[in-house]
């Protein structure tokens, strides 16, 4: 087991799927030359060439249509963005292109392609470069999404990603790419669809995803002082989700919270929260809470954005809140 | 120094190796074949639609025939093809089945997309026919794609891509002309201008009216071809297809034409946003007629044959109509196929691939 970032553990995935499979390709902005705007692509320009590592103009409608037309015809493109903040300008291609065209074209055209990149906040980056994407495109039959949030998900995860037919969205995390942690020599792959159980307790679920797993880890750490212990479960892929995972673990512990980084408002905790009333009625001690980000755009003000983010205080309080203790 | 392809007016230039005579002949006749076959086909269209045998949006080509006969007459069966919404001409002028379209087009089972496409988005891969797309301008990206992986695997294929000439106007269109013509790819982008985006004409929706150099922004090979005359588009085609094998360039051609019908089948065919004394100009150089005098001209085609040829195309939409009509509606499990392949590239391809 070695010890590697969440930046290197996605350097190692690109890097051995395109070893393996000559139709694998990574497109986007600053990927070559560059070396990756946040170098996650360090060093694959000088392995694999400029057909294969192709930095493009910032055109990412054309770009990601690009990737789509490519993959119709038998490659298998991986298109970065810069953030998924940008991916917007792309959106007629992931949804009207990439989701579709196996299903309009009646089966004949599947669409084997990752777009990825990474998603939610930062750091005091307003509110145009702050956004959290999940359930925007989860919401789209035809595309798989994942969220990693440590190096040993992001490896697994992103070489399941390259390897799947489908149009596959990864969502990294820009707060991530420094972390460490253990991440096995040989090659593994973490399935698609496939939660994790982070930590097991007995007393509260949190269900979560990408960055927000740290948060729930350090909500658990925090609460296990107390003697109250938690089920950390990790989605890992939103869409497919595993919806086993969380019913097992909600019918365990009867009480559940779901912590994400994005708005309220139709947010994925909104899909949640519908499974677990429908297959946990009789189980719940308590209602489903979640945490979220505040119903508003970024702010750029230190404070502000603070008071914004689904923070480890706000999730200790609603934890407390399911256990009727305050 | 600016590019530009010489502009194949109507009459067209003899080809470098002028057809013998025979040839020529059974060239002539394939091409009014392959339009009449549209014409013939889209007329039912209109009428089925009429009756509900087709639903939805319905966006018929008739007036335009030209432009798909005369570019695809001259594709190779491993070239692709892509295009928008108004789809069912070319189609059939790529070689899918008059029944595989019309049964698409009924919502059937043995429909080209098998009843999931409908009108707007026909496909058939075995034909290279990468689809009907439906948002103006969502499928020149993906044409450029499809030029990329061509370069990417070193053929010699072409694709061509063709949409209406309000999609100039649409960042779409700058940024796949951009990217094919930096990353050189042989793209072909044909601009079918049948002078309407909708209601909207081109004067009134582009800053420029020669919308072809629109292709000077991006250092790229450019023309404008009278797209009623089916030989002067060959010719055009030829010259944009040898450079995309040869020289992997993309290019850009102003195919300039009109549709006889509506913008789909709920606009009237004149009297809203153009005269009726304008579409009767138009009608004078419908591209069936204009190749029907140029074969009678040179003794190549005479009433009888035009006539059964006739005969013979509308049975083979009759035939089309009832295959259709006959073909099952598709079972409700077909909903949920298709959303999703539950396959990777370990279980359907092998790894690797090229060297």
């Amino acid at each position: 087991m070695a010890i590697i970032t969440y930046r290197d553990a996605l350097n190692q995935a690109l890097r051995e799927e395109m070893q393996r499979d000559a139709r694998v390709f990574l497109m986007g902005e600053e990927v070559g030359v560059y070396q990756g705007a946040y170098k996650v692509s360090k060093g694959l320009l000088q392995e694999f060439g400029e057909m294969r590592v192709v930095d493009t103009p910032i055109t990412e409608l054309g770009f990601a249509g690009v990737g789509v037309g490519a993959a119709m015809v038998g490659l298998r493109p991986i298109i970065e963005f810069m953030t998924w903040n940008f991916a917007l300008l792309a959106l007629d291609q992931v949804v009207n292109a990439a989701a579709k065209l196996l299903y309009m074209s009646g089966g004949q055209f599947n669409i084997p392609m990752v777009f990825r990149g990474p998603n939610g906040a930062a750091l005091q980056l307003g509110a145009q470069h702050s956004q959290a994407w999940e359930s925007w495109l989860a919401h789209i039959p035809g595309l798989k999404v994942v969220a990693p949030g440590t190096p040993y998900d992001a490896k697994g995860l992103l070489k399941a990603a390259i390897r799947d037919d489908n149009p596959v969205c990864v969502l990294e995390g820009e707060m991530l790419y420094n972390n460490k942690g253990e991440v096995p020599d040989g090659e593994y792959i973490v399935p698609l669809g496939v939660a994790d159980l982070k930590r097991k307790g007995e007393h509260a679920t949190i269900v979560t995803w990408g960055k927000q797993v740290l948060v729930a880890m350090a909500a658990a750490d925090q609460m296990a002082k107390d003697g109250i212990t938690i089920d950390v479960v990790d989605l890992r892929s939103i869409r497919p989700l595993d919806e086993r995972a969380i019913i097992d673990s909600v019918k365990k512990t009867n009480r559940c919270i779901v912590l994400e980084e994005g708005w309220y408002f139709a947010g994925v905790g909104a899909q949640i929260t519908d499974l677990v009333q429908r297959e946990c009625f009789d189980d719940l001690d308590s209602p489903v809470l979640r945490v979220t980000q505040a119903d508003a755009p970024m702010p750029y003000a230190k404070g502000l954005e603070k008071a914004a983010k689904a923070d480890l205080p706000k999730t200790i309080a609603a934890v407390r809140r399911a256990l009727y203790l305050d | 120094m600016a590019k530009r392809t010489s502009p194949a007016k109507s009459p067209p230039k003899p080809a470098a190796s002028a057809p013998a005579p025979d040839a020529e002949r059974t060239l002539h006749l394939s091409l009014l074949r392959s339009m009449l076959l549209q014409r013939r086909f889209e007329e039912r269209c209109a009428e089925a639609y009429a009756i509900g045998r087709i639903g939805g949006f319905c966006h018929l080509y008739i007036g335009q025939e030209a432009v798909s006969t005369g570019t695809l007459s001259h594709l190779r069966p491993d070239d692709y093809m892509i295009t928008t919404y108004r789809d069912h001409g070319q189609a059939l002028a790529r070689g899918l089945t008059p029944r595989s379209v019309m049964a698409e087009l009924f919502g059937r089972v043995d429909g080209c997309a098998g009843g999931k496409g409908g009108s707007m988005h026909m496909f058939d891969k075995a034909t290279g026919f990468l689809g009907g797309h439906g948002i103006v301008g969502g499928h020149l990206p993906i044409a450029t794609g499809v030029g990329f992986a061509i370069k990417y695997r070193g053929g010699d294929q072409v694709i061509c891509c063709f949409f209406g000439e309000a999609a100039v106007n649409n960042g779409a269109f700058h940024e796949s002309l951009n990217m094919a013509a930096l990353w050189k790819l042989p793209v072909i982008f044909i601009i079918e201008n049948n002078r309407y985006g909708m209601g909207t004409s081109v004067e009134r929706a582009s800053a420029i009216n020669d919308i072809y150099q629109r292709a000077g922004s991006y250092d790229m090979h450019r023309g404008v071809v009278d797209g009623q005359d089916v030989l002067a588009v060959r010719a055009a085609i030829d010259e944009a297809v040898t450079r995309a094998r040869t020289e992997q360039s993309p290019t850009l051609l102003e195919m300039r034409t009109y549709r006889f019908m509506g913008h789909s089948m709920s606009d009237a065919v004149s009297g809203t946003y153009r005269s009726k004394a304008e579409l009767d100009e138009y009608l004078k150089r419908d591209p069936i007629a204009l190749l029907r005098a140029h074969m009678e001209e040179r003794g190549t085609l005479t009433a009888q044959v035009m006539q059964e040829l006739d005969t013979e195309l509308k049975a083979i939409v009759q035939d089309a109509w009832d295959f259709a009509e006959a073909s099952p509606e598709p079972p409700l499990e077909a909903l949920m196929e298709h959303v999703y392949v539950d396959t990777t590239s370990d279980t359907i391809s092998t790894a690797g691939g090229w060297s």
